[in-house]
């Protein structure tokens, strides 16, 4: 475990000096990310000057779901993005050489590639967050603040997971299957807004199906002291986050289990 | 038949064959619009006041932006870029043609035919099952046509010289990631634009970028007259002038400090 540690550190370290070799282009792109994420910002600003709420729903607290999603996905999407670029792995039969390696080949395409462009969307998030926070007039005890990390570290640990899923059909199809974009990038739009706002379907879908719900909505209503018109209790929201890390946990087996039957393309 | 016209036709043709792509991209679009949809309506839902779309005219707004999506300039001619990165980019200097509407003709294709293959079969399930109304009137529909083939030139002096950038290679994609949000934001694919505070609402009517969705699909819903198709046409035009001629002058430069990559 602790060596694997050490390797991953290692990967990392490899990745981010190899980004650092282009460092003009590396600081335009995190601007533009940065921006990219003010501006989406920004319209939810003009829809609440324009229509004053959402439901019952405020600016700073929909500011709260919004930051606590784009922290975890850019944590997820930073730390698992080797998963994204694993199709031309299968394709040109290159995953061979990882399987013929003494290490767990999730952790070998985990350290395929850190992206650190994704600071801007995690600093972009973290930015709304903070403003959330002090604009909310919530009293910020142990409680709230750890319950806040843990539905962090939860998303993070899903959309890890969705990741994983997405890499592990190229195990049976070799090409990455771009529905899955619904649910990492549609996922992110989605958990802006409080769940309550969509159709039934929507909302048993990012709840049972994709535990989406549980690393966002849920445990917001618990920071946020709101009651839930869908009729959860405060237990509830508060070990939601747990399904997130049960989420990956699962992923990951579906990994191994792909891996067992994975044939390689032989070119 | 002039080579640009034959380019246009060539890539057309090219474009229509990724008909698989084009479906998963379909799913995800009904997937992002139903969202968009839901959210709208809530917030819709939020308030009393008087809005300057109502709701039905907002769900129309919201479709066309799904269906026309691939309008917006905001995909890279993955060709030329790559003749760029490997220095084959030399290759299109030696034609004997211009380059800029060597490029600008490809562009056009390059926005025309994904956009038609996404268009139509979401624009027909769209108003089938989804709330998407039609035009108003005739003369509405007649308006949003012209004004959609306005926005088509625009949209690919836009996609032009975004490309252009590229030839500095390594600080292109930033111009070119920082003008196409700049795009979609301010064509109203983020929030329609009539939804925008009132105050801006003078400085939007004259940014380019509204022509290329805000404009077409307001004239639809007849949230723009009919009439004042020709004056928006106009505009659309105007703009595209510039954009053109920005794009050549940039052209211009980046070819006499061109170094070839890789040789």
């Amino acid at each position: 475990m602790v060596d694997g540690l050490r390797l991953y550190w290692h990967y990392v370290t490899i990745s981010v000096r190899g980004q650092m070799q282009y460092r003009a282009s590396f600081i335009m792109l995190t601007v533009a990310l940065f921006f990219n994420m003010g501006l989406e910002f920004l319209s939810i600003w003009i829809l609440f000057d324009r229509f004053g709420s959402l439901q019952d729903w405020t600016l700073p607290e929909v500011a709260l779901l919004y930051g606590m999603v784009n922290i975890a996905f850019a944590l997820a999407e930073g730390v698992a993005r080797g998963f994204d670029e694993f199709s031309p792995l299968v394709r040109t039969g290159q995953f061979d050489r990882l399987l013929l390696r003494p290490r767990s080949t999730a952790l070998q395409v985990v350290g395929l590639e850190v992206q650190l462009i994704r600071l801007g969307r995690l600093l972009q998030g973290l930015a709304v967050l903070l403003w959330a926070a002090a604009a909310l007039g919530v009293t910020w005890t142990v409680g709230r603040i750890l319950l806040m990390l843990a539905t962090v570290v939860g998303g993070a640990c899903l959309f890890a997971g969705l990741f994983v899923l997405q890499a592990t059909m190229c195990f049976w199809s070799t090409e990455s299957l771009e529905v899955f974009n619904t649910m990492t990038y549609g996922g992110v739009q989605t958990a802006q807004y409080p769940l309550s706002v969509y159709r039934a379907e929507f909302r048993r879908f990012f709840t049972y199906v994709i535990p989406l719900a549980t690393v966002t909505y849920y445990p917001a209503l618990a920071i946020l002291d709101k009651v839930d018109p869908l009729g959860s209790t405060r237990l509830m929201q508060y070990m939601a986050p747990t399904f997130g890390v049960i989420f990956l946990l699962v992923c990951l087996r579906i990994w191994r289990f792909g891996e067992r039957r994975y044939r390689s393309t032989g070119s | 038949m002039s080579p640009y016209w034959a380019v246009l036709g060539a890539r057309i043709r090219t474009l229509l064959q990724y008909r698989a792509a084009a479906l998963a991209g379909l799913v995800t679009q009904f997937f992002w619009g139903g969202i968009r949809v839901m959210v709208f309506m809530a917030f819709y839902r939020s308030t009393t006041a008087p809005q300057p779309m109502d709701l039905s005219e907002t769900i129309s707004y919201l479709w066309l932006t799904q269906a026309l999506l691939l309008l917006l300039p905001f995909r890279l001619d993955a060709d030329l870029r790559a003749m760029m990165r490997d220095g084959s980019v030399a290759y299109e200097l030696v034609r004997p043609t211009d380059l800029y509407w060597l490029w600008y003709a490809r562009a056009v294709a390059q926005r025309f035919a994904p956009a038609l293959l996404r268009a139509v079969p979401l624009y027909l399930v769209a108003w089938l099952f989804l709330g998407l109304q039609l035009p108003p009137n005739l003369g509405a529909a007649a308006a949003f046509g012209i004004s959609l083939a306005g926005a088509l030139l625009l949209s690919a002096a836009i996609s032009t010289l975004m490309t252009i950038t590229m030839m500095w290679t390594i600080s292109g994609e930033g111009i070119w990631r920082l003008l196409s949000i700049l795009t979609m934001f301010l064509s109203g694919s983020f929030v329609p634009l009539p939804l925008f505070p009132d105050w801006s609402q003078p400085l939007l009517a004259v940014q380019p970028f509204r022509g290329v969705m805000d404009t077409p699909f307001r004239l639809y819903i007849g949230h723009l007259p009919a009439a004042g198709v020709l004056l928006n046409l106009g505009h659309q035009l105007v703009w595209t002038g510039i954009f053109v001629l920005v794009g050549r002058l940039i052209l211009a430069r980046g070819v006499t400090r061109l170094v070839v990559q890789g040789g």
